[in-house]
């Protein structure tokens, strides 16, 4: 699989290869993917948000949508120009493709005689959805990265997720308009592409007063095949594109509305266990899982028995789970973590901290989507800087 | 069809809307196989032919609101091996419970024409304040995946998967965009129990509780939420006291809301 994109700086700035695309002629980007067996998947709006759908067509792309963001609000807005990936923060990942809510694993069937039959749902027929994800910002194109390793890079390949991954044609699009609560830059992770950003498509979208141009390289094999199809509209692209490109990566890396101090978080976390700024972020927290559910990171999931009614047919399938789920914590005779306190702590402190000693990185890659989606706007951000002040306070009084 | 007795089920109801015993009989093309695998011995709703007992599974739909019901239901537990109460009356009361808070004999007074007539208790309360209750089903009216699920998972001997989460995971897994954070609309999922497949935010609507409190609910960290999405302290209690007015987590949380809005009363005379 993939290395992760580590930082991301450096627009394909002299990229060659690079060909230039009009907006207007996406459509033929969908017909060329869908020629090759892919169902896209991108942005869209609807019900007052950009989500991520199938998409039957270009014209489905959120053409001039932008969103303003706050902790826990989310508007779209009409943007100037006509740009389709110039939105944040959505209210799902890319996870929902490729780490599906739900999927079955196993089926079991006893017979007359008592025998019973196992049918692991990895020899079924049905095939793996293979899908083109169409416009993954820098920040998620990380995400992805974090969970091959951790759904593929160790000793056991997961079965839903491998094959999924493997499938998948990504289309990544460096970006340009971080929101009020993006902090990619701060962490590593965007918000432009580098020349060796694990995808097939890199692109760039300069939106101008009067057209949209894409900027587009292929990263993989496949993608130059894709983009030397002959019926795509490509040409060279102008000489000036390149150099938007890389002021717009310049221009967005200034613009970032949160800042995460990532260095020696690890360690931060561990110190603090005790510190009462989790009691007061337990005050506020729903434990309502929204978080994790959005986190494009968040792997965590349970498993299903179900059976039917004649007794003879039993399935196993798993589902996303929370650490904010009391259950998730379950064993003989209760929850290991009743409190909101111990909740809260359990994920920021795996997300931010021990993840490193896990799969040698941090879990966030600062998309902003938990600050967003929690309904009372809890901000990891600020939480982590105020746990950082007290690590900080307690070194002075022992020093 | 095996020729062994299959176990029996009874279907009880007490003060209630018959809404949830209409769930099972909603169940449609599961019900003939559940009708091969159980016997129906007793389901007025469906049939007038019952078996006496006793029952294996015995559902049971509404509250407790007249003396005879307390008799009633200590008989039912006596003649039940599992005994399962289903929707929000038998589970926290159901909105008959608002009676509890105010009244009673001016409410009676008040409503029927010839009081003298009513019998009831002055409170409507859940089954299992009364006998002990095996599984509590949630619901105003309850899900039919669910009911199968609690059924099937009687008839296989395993614990019924019936998660006691926020309605926001549902949301979440349904790819239903957020109607608080998007709209600005009051929503009470993240205290909700799971279990409606997040029925009313799927259509752009808050949730109303109609499953009751989730487990460990932090209704004081939602309050001032739904003060800002622009519901009045008297709206919110209003919100938390429809559907499952008695289940302690939404009455206590009733009564924070509308205990500010005396404090500030208070504060303001001063």
């Amino acid at each position: 699989m993939a290395p992760d994109t580590g930082t991301a700086k450096t627009p394909p700035a002299n990229d060659a290869d690079a060909r230039e695309l009009a907006q207007e002629d996406l459509q033929a980007l969908f017909d060329a993917l869908t020629a090759r067996g892919w169902t896209v998947v991108g942005p869209t709006e609807r019900d007052g948000a950009v989500v991520l759908a199938e998409l039957a067509s270009a014209d489905k792309l959120p053409y001039g949508v932008g969103v303003a963001l706050a902790p826990g609000g989310y508007r779209v807005r009409r943007r100037e120009d006509r740009a389709a990936f110039a939105h944040s923060a959505g209210p799902q990942s890319w996870k929902t493709f490729l780490h599906p809510e739900r999927a079955r694993l196993w089926q079991a069937d006893r017979d007359g005689d008592g025998t019973v039959t196992f049918t692991p749902d990895a020899e079924e027929k049905s095939p793996v959805p293979r899908y083109a994800l169409l416009g993954v910002h820098p920040c998620d194109l990380a995400a992805i990265a974090r969970l091959d390793r951790v759904l593929t890079g160790g000793a056991f390949r997961d079965p839903v997720y491998t094959p999924r991954r493997e499938a998948a044609f990504v289309i990544a699009v460096a970006c340009g308009e971080p929101g009020e609560l993006c902090f990619c830059a701060s962490v590593g992770t965007g918000p432009g592409l580098r020349d060796d950003a694990p995808c097939d498509l890199a692109v760039h979208e300069i939106a101008g007063d009067d057209d949209v141009r894409l900027l587009i390289s292929a990263h993989s094999a496949r993608g130059a095949e894709v983009l030397a199809d002959p019926r795509l509209p490509v040409r060279d692209p102008d000489p000036q594109l390149p150099e938007l490109a890389r002021c717009q990566t310049e221009a967005a890396e200034r613009r970032m509305g949160r800042e995460l101090e990532a260095e020696g978080l690890r360690d931060v976390l561990a110190e603090t266990l005790d510190s009462p700024v989790w009691d007061e972020v337990a005050s506020r927290c729903l434990t309502c899982g929204n978080c994790t559910m959005v986190c494009p990171t968040c792997f965590c999931t349970t498993t299903e028995d179900t059976t039917d009614l004649t007794g003879d047919h039993a399935e196993r399938w798993r589902r996303w789970d929370s650490c904010f789920d009391l259950d998730f914590s379950y064993v003989h005779g209760g929850s290991v973590r009743t409190s909101g306190r111990s909740r809260y702590r359990q994920w920021l402190t795996h997300k931010l901290g021990t993840w490193h000693d896990q799969f040698g990185s941090s879990g966030c890659v600062g998309c902003g989507r938990c600050i967003v989606w929690c309904p009372v706007g809890i901000d990891l951000t600020v939480e982590a800087a105020r746990l950082r002040e007290e690590a900080g306070a307690s070194e002075e009084g022992t020093a | 069809m095996s020729c062994a007795p299959r176990p029996k089920l009874a279907v009880w109801k007490f003060s209630s809307c018959d809404g949830c015993q209409l769930t099972l009989l909603d169940c449609e093309e599961d019900l003939l196989p559940l009708a091969d695998r159980v016997e129906i011995a007793y389901f007025l709703e469906a049939s007038r032919a019952t078996s006496p007992d006793p029952y294996d599974l015995s559902l049971v739909e509404g509250s407790i609101a007249t003396k005879d019901d307390i008799d009633r239901i200590r008989e039912i537990r006596a003649q039940s091996r599992v005994l399962v109460t289903i929707g929000a009356c038998a589970t926290a009361g159901g909105i008959q419970a608002l009676r509890n808070a105010r009244d009673f004999e001016q409410l009676r007074s008040v409503v029927y024409a010839q009081p003298e007539y009513i019998d009831e208790l002055a409170t409507s309360t859940p089954i299992a304040d009364h006998v002990r209750v095996d599984f509590e089903l949630r619901g105003c009216p309850i899900d039919k995946r669910q009911l199968l699920e609690v059924i099937t998972a009687f008839l296989a001997g395993r614990k019924p998967d019936i998660p006691d989460h926020s309605v926001c995971f549902e949301c979440k897994r349904r790819g239903v965009t957020c109607v608080t954070v998007a709209h600005g609309t009051p929503c009470l999922g993240p205290v909700t129990q799971a279990g409606c497949g997040a029925l009313c935010p799927a259509f752009g609507r808050g949730c109303f509780g109609c499953f009751g409190p989730k487990a460990d609910p932090n209704t004081r960290a939602l309050l001032p939420l739904l003060r800002t999405d622009g519901l009045a302290d008297q709206d919110v209690a209003r919100l938390y006291r429809t559907y499952n007015a008695e289940a302690p987590a939404f009455r206590e949380a009733a009564r924070e809301a509308t205990d500010t809005v005396k404090e500030t009363a208070e504060e303001t005379r001063r």
